[in-house]
């Protein structure tokens, strides 16, 4: 796959979610913060893209952490996000 | 492609749509014995199904004594008279079967000590026909709608039901005795379009949220349900009906609980003042829905909104201690934080009346039978869950109905489709000749227009304009001037252009795609509001007031009748309310108070 179709999946994956929360934050993130990740980052942020908004929500609001490092250093940077 | 050839795969039945109402069609036909396939923008896990978190609703009386007829009783009234009473007598009555029936699938519902489902009282639950409330509501913690779709999904897998995930619906096939044959879908990964031959077509499509510029829906809820049987001919009804919640954060549309007024949180205006003590003397900001977001609005139109657009109110959280906030709301501040980009312990939070959930729909019958305007049935046709109107939320929906609207309209439907085969009266016809014709020239359209319209502009300009024309309060001029500005949209809608023209992920084309539903349903509410000259339910009019002639504005000699809107011609018709139930006396008439 080309990286635009790769980069279109993940928008699609970002922006059609359960929840509008996670619409707004990871489309967000995906515009502002995403190009800048390092590619293990990046690899990270995949993976928490494709997790359930339920599971993934309690990550970002701070409710629950990671015990993944690079995955921590990511909702972090999620967490951050402000959504104008 | 050669354009009379698209490729085709045949099924019993196609069901567009994977959130409860579609998966709990799917487990009938699949375990009917039915080769059934699910088409679904998303995994289905990922519905929007999932953001309900309140309950489902079902008279098991587990908790005190309950029954069918007191919840039918509450559903008609909160519905003001316009749900259909044989459909809302039909739901309720199947509530407790379908509520069993899902714990059986493995829904971990909360449970009572003796290990009953737990059951919780909600607005507008009653027991003995209003006189006291009663505890009705059934729940997995907050996540009840999360937990239903895994437990529908999971007995999916089980009766092989296939799944087509992220492909998407683009029109409905119907031959010329009205007869619907199947769909024509987009898959994203490929781009290619495909038709879904089908004895039986199964609509799932949930609502069309997204019409509104604030909206506590998902992105994903762009009405395309809506759009393909607004195309394909078939009427919408009711759609001037929408639920609106009052503290959404003002351009985001994440929703702000009533659990923060009920903390002490002030509305105020432009000029700081606490503007509910004019509009709700004794109630002031724990006034209910309704009147709150109504006053938000007067604010508003009078200028008296915040920001540089004067567009919102604030909700003012500031002269509470810190320690209670950081206790009692530490989610709704990382909300706000996150959304508003306002930390409520320093700065109130700006917020608007904000559109929740969708009334109007497909036309459907208690049985998930789409129908036509004289109530039959269309050949091979069926609706459930919010892109349906059988009707049961008439003007308004009763808290937790909607997932209860799921279970027993996603089964019904399965069941009508199993008895129609089995009759004789659906079965495989041949598709017509030009079947995918109006569908691919909307694409080719697409994919050769220049000098067009941006599609997010575009979009923002239906959005916006819904917002103001035809939003939580109503104006008779606004409206008026509403359905002029849309018909301008529509035409931007129709030369929409988009620069990526590749096939695979175009995630572009599929958004144009979506504007195509959402501007169809954005004509049908404000055409089907301006017309209805009534107060009702959700619908609310400053030009139909409170009098004793007519109270709450609500008009039953002109108005007590189903709105039908036409693509074609935006042509409006009406029909009945259906007031005989089918085995009890009709619930007259009568004012709704609380």
């Amino acid at each position: 796959m080309e990286d635009r179709e790769k980069l279109n999946r993940l928008r699609w994956r970002c922006t059609r979610r359960a929840m509008l929360e996670m619409d707004l934050l990871l489309g967000e993130f995906l515009e502002r913060v995403y190009p800048s990740l390092t590619p293990v980052q990046a690899e990270a942020f995949v993976d928490l893209a494709d997790m359930e908004d339920l599971e993934l929500w309690p990550l970002v609001n701070g409710a629950r952490a990671s015990s993944d490092p690079v995955q921590a250093e990511v909702l972090a940077l999620l967490r951050n996000v402000r959504v104008k | 492609m050669n354009k009379l050839s698209i490729p085709v795969r045949k099924f019993d039945a196609v069901i567009v749509g994977a959130g409860g109402s579609g998966l709990r069609a799917a487990i009938q036909l699949s375990e009917g014995g039915l080769k059934t396939a699910v088409l679904s923008k998303v995994f289905p896990t990922r519905s929007h199904t999932v953001a309900a978190q309140g309950g489902v609703s079902a008279s098991l009386g587990n908790s005190e004594e309950d029954h069918w007829h007191w919840h039918m009783y509450d559903t008609v009234k909160g519905s003001d008279w316009l749900g259909d009473q044989d459909a809302i007598e039909y739901m309720c009555r199947k509530a407790p079967e379908v509520v069993v029936e899902l714990e059986h699938f493995g829904m971990p519902f909360d449970r009572t000590d003796e290990g009953k489902i737990y059951q919780r009282p909600f607005g507008g639950h009653m027991s003995n026909f209003g006189e006291k409330p009663v505890r009705r509501a059934c729940a997995a913690a907050d996540r009840t709608g999360h937990a239903m779709l895994h437990a529908l999904y999971q007995r999916n897998v089980r009766a092989n039901t296939q799944f087509f995930v992220e492909w998407m619906a683009l029109d409905l096939i119907r031959d010329d005795s009205g007869q619907v044959l199947g769909v024509i879908a987009l898959e994203m990964e490929t781009g290619e379009v495909v038709a879904f031959h089908s004895k039986a077509t199964v609509f799932a499509t949930g609502g069309a949220g997204r019409i509104f510029y604030s909206s506590t829906n998902a992105f994903i809820n762009t009405g395309d349900g809506l759009g393909m049987a607004a195309r394909a001919g078939l009427p919408l009804e009711d759609m001037e009906f929408w639920q609106f919640h009052p503290t959404g954060v003002a351009g985001a549309g994440v929703l702000i609980t009533e659990g923060v007024r009920g903390e002490g949180g002030i509305l105020r205006n432009s000029t700081n003042e606490r503007f509910m003590e004019r509009y709700a003397p004794n109630a002031k900001d724990l006034a209910s829905r309704d009147v709150v977001s109504r006053a938000m609005v007067t604010e508003i139109n009078e200028g008296r909104g915040c920001g540089p657009n004067k567009d919102f109110v604030l909700l003012d959280i500031t002269h509470l201690d810190p320690a209670t906030i950081m206790k009692r709301l530490p989610g709704i501040r990382e909300i706000s934080i996150q959304f508003a980009g306002i930390d409520p312990i320093k700065a109130p939070i700006p917020v608007v009346p904000t559109c929740h959930y969708q009334m109007g729909g497909v036309p459907t019958n208690y049985k998930g039978q789409v129908v036509n305007e004289d109530g039959s049935p269309v050949p091979g046709f069926y609706a459930a869950g919010e892109v349906a109107c059988a009707s049961v939320h008439g003007a308004n929906r009763l808290g937790t109905n909607s997932l209860l609207d799921l279970l027993v309209f996603g089964k019904s439907s399965g069941d009508s489709v199993i008895e129609d085969l089995r009759s004789g009266n659906i079965g495989l016809k041949d598709l017509p000749a030009n079947f995918a014709e109006r569908t691919l020239a909307r694409l080719d359209r697409l994919n050769t227009q220049t000098g067009g319209a941006n599609v997010n502009e575009t979009r923002l300009e239906l959005q916006r304009t819904m917002q103001k024309h035809c939003g939580v309060f109503r104006f008779k001029d606004m409206l008026a001037e509403g359905v002029a500005r849309i018909v301008d949209i529509e035409k931007a809608v129709a030369r929409t252009e988009i620069k990526d023209k590749s096939q695979v992920w175009n995630t572009a084309r599929v958004e144009a795609l979506e504007l195509d539903n959402l501007i169809e349903v954005a004509k049908a509410t404000m055409v089907s509001a301006n017309a209805r000259k009534e107060s009702r339910g959700a619908h609310v009019r400053d030009d139909a007031p409170d009098t004793p002639a007519n109270p709450n504005g609500r008009d039953d000699i002109n108005w007590h009748k189903h709105t039908l809107w036409y693509r074609e011609g935006s042509r409006l018709s009406y029909k009945p309310v259906i007031m005989k139930p089918l085995t009890v006396d009709t619930i007259a008439l009568k004012t709704r108070s609380y």
